[in-house]
């Protein structure tokens, strides 16, 4: 219990009068990171479990975790069989590997190579993308979550640890670091430190920091150039491939159920996000009200579409059985849709607020060519329009309890 | 035929939404949107005027205003058209008049909510903009009243989801220099980025 002692040894420093006060909520942070709350609820709360509600939200950095290791192999994989297929020097601008000179370096004092064989290979090359992503996003972020706690005396929630695991699954490999910066910056505080902090926003924090990259630095998030991780190369997302007629979709569905295709880092796994979800609804944080109709809304009306089908557009070809693996859509309703902050509140209101996010994915997806994929404002929007989904529920039902003590 | 009409209507409520990608109509929106159900008489209000005022300026420009549509009168070389503007106004201060009287006599409690900003209408950008856009894209009467009602119905949408949110503010911990109007720019500009999700459809 060392380190107990440690902390508790400087814990006047950071109680009101210490000289570290300011310092109060990182010091917080840490503590309660590492051990239980000095405060916990000991009577039910809503959480209807044995969980204190500071864990909740490490609940869903467990349910991420297998996540975060198909995102390190298949970013790695996806660059690897790029390089593989460079076989002769000459491919190489200046006779070099198209990768910046770190990582070649770090890459060759570990001697594991660039084979797209090997797990280690990939997984090291993907890290080498993931993680300085992540740990800008955990150092811009948290630097404006400890500013946001000091000033206005609040405490640093386990929330940001979620936000900052996300936010780097959903951005391209190749996204340049100050942009991440950017963009969690804009999430943390516009998306949710200016409504009052973790429990209190309207959009969820990770999509609206994305949103804002995509709006105002569409080069570097969608296109064809960004999905693999190596400079200068132009590979397709698989749903780009199928809303071009020039193009034919060039994976197989097991390589899209299981992740192995360009796209967003953390996104592409149906396994994980099925795996994610179980977690999710075990633990009873995710909501399989809003999953299931989720699912149900974009397989019926990407079905109906197929059925009626389409001479121009190639999109309406696709089967529904395509649309769940392709695509942010699996990582989008597990983790991003069920935020329990941002989503409608009532149980029916989940079921609508749910199949509205599917029916806007496929719309978007097969209407709409400006964006490929259309997961990420589907969500937005309906976190919009959350509170009314809520509002119209509640008020249904304050009317059948009037009509019903009635009598 | 009918496609055509429903696509106009598609695109006026969602991907043209008069609130959240013109920005027209900021004063009311920002202003009568701290509940829900003031925000949803307000909006029957917008649309019941937009689906009124649409065709009617549309029969007015058509055959006194525009260039040549004297002729009927015996005056086919008049072009009446700079009186448009006034035009309209002057229709949609009418329709206001009529519409808060009828307010004013059979749903006075919205009346009373409402206040100065149902007169206030009469100068929402809003619905003279609905009126100008009909000129500039040569709206037919059909289509006329079709877009009056479709855009209509996406401000209306568009504030009642700004008071749902407003009304799930009143739990938020808002800076004390946000509160009223700062943090409600704040959350219109979001919802502008959400409403982003439609624009490109091209119907």
């Amino acid at each position: 219990m060392g380190l107990r002692n440690f902390l508790d040894k400087y814990h006047k420093h950071f109680e009101e009068g210490g000289k570290l006060e300011k310092l109060f909520p990182l010091y917080e942070m840490i503590d309660t990171f590492l051990y239980t709350p000095g405060k916990v609820t000991q009577r039910a709360s809503h959480v209807r479990d044995e969980m204190d509600l500071k864990r909740v939200m490490m609940w869903v950095v467990y349910s991420l975790i297998p996540a975060v290791f198909i995102a390190l192999y298949n970013t790695g994989l996806q660059a690897n069989l790029v390089l593989e297929q460079m076989t002769s020097p000459f491919d190489f601008p200046g006779g070099k590997l198209p990768i910046e000179s770190w990582r070649l370096d770090m890459l060759s004092a570990l001697g594991v190579g660039f084979s797209p064989n090997s797990i280690i290979a990939c997984m090291l090359h993907g890290a080498l993308y993931f993680f300085p992503v992540y740990i800008v996003t955990l150092v811009a972020g948290g630097i404006w979550e400890l500013i946001f706690a000091s000033v206005r005396k609040h405490e640093i929630n386990e929330g940001f640890l979620v936000t900052s695991l996300l936010f780097p699954m959903i951005m391209p490999p190749d996204i340049p670091l100050w942009q991440v910066a950017i963009g969690i910056s804009f999430g943390v505080v516009i998306g949710k430190e200016v409504f009052g902090g973790v429990g209190m926003n309207i959009f969820n924090p990770a999509l609206m920091g994305r949103a804002f990259l995509f709006f105002a630095y569409p080069a570097q998030i969608s296109g064809d150039k960004v999905w693999v991780a190596v400079d200068g190369v132009s590979r397709a997302t698989p749903l780009a491939e199928v809303a071009d007629p020039a193009l034919s979709i060039s994976v197989s569905w097991m390589d899209a159920f299981l992740g192995f295709i360009p796209g967003s880092m953390g996104e592409t796994s149906t396994l994980a996000a099925l795996f994610g979800a179980a977690v999710l609804i075990i633990g009873g944080i995710g909501s399989w009200r809003v999953m299931l109709s989720g699912v149900v809304g974009l397989v019926s009306l990407s079905a109906l579409l197929n059925v009626i089908g389409s001479s121009t557009n190639p999109m309406f070809n696709l089967s529904p059985m395509w649309h769940l693996v392709l695509g942010s859509f699996s990582f989008g309703i597990v983790w991003m849709a069920t935020d329990p902050v941002t989503s409608a509140q009532t149980e029916k209101g989940k079921y609508v607020y749910g199949f509205l996010i599917g029916i806007l994915v496929a719309l978007i997806r097969l209407v709409n060519p400006a964006y490929p994929e259309g997961v990420m404002l589907a969500i937005l929007f309906c976190n919009m329009f959350a509170p009314v989904i809520d509002k119209i529920f509640i008020q249904a039902n304050v009317k059948r309890r009037l009509a019903r003590n009635a009598r | 035929m009918i496609e055509h009409y429903l696509n106009l209507f598609i695109q006026s409520v969602f991907i043209e939404n008069l609130a959240l990608a013109f920005f027209l109509g900021m004063c009311t929106f920002l202003a009568v949107s701290r509940t829900v159900g003031t925000a949803v008489g307000l909006g029957i209000s917008v649309v019941t005027i937009q689906t009124i005022t649409v065709p009617v300026n549309n029969l007015i420009y058509n055959n006194m205003l525009k260039e040549g549509a004297l002729g009927w009168a015996g005056l086919p070389n008049v072009n009446l058209a700079f009186l448009g503007l006034i035009t309209f106004i002057g229709v949609i201060a009418a329709m206001v008049q009529i519409l808060e009287m009828a307010l004013d006599r059979f749903v006075p409690a919205l009346y009373t909510t409402l206040g100065i900003f149902l007169p206030l209408l009469t100068v929402n950008c809003a619905i003279l903009g609905g009126s100008l856009f009909m000129v500039e894209r040569n709206y037919t009467l059909t289509e006329s009243v079709i877009y009056g009602f479709g855009s209509g119905t996406g401000w209306a949408l568009a504030i009642i989801a700004l008071a749902g949110i407003r009304e799930k503010m009143k739990y938020s911990n808002v800076p004390a220099g946000l509160r009223g109007a700062g943090i409600t720019f704040l959350t219109a500009g979001l919802m502008a980025i959400a409403f982003m999700l439609f624009s490109g459809i091209q119907l």
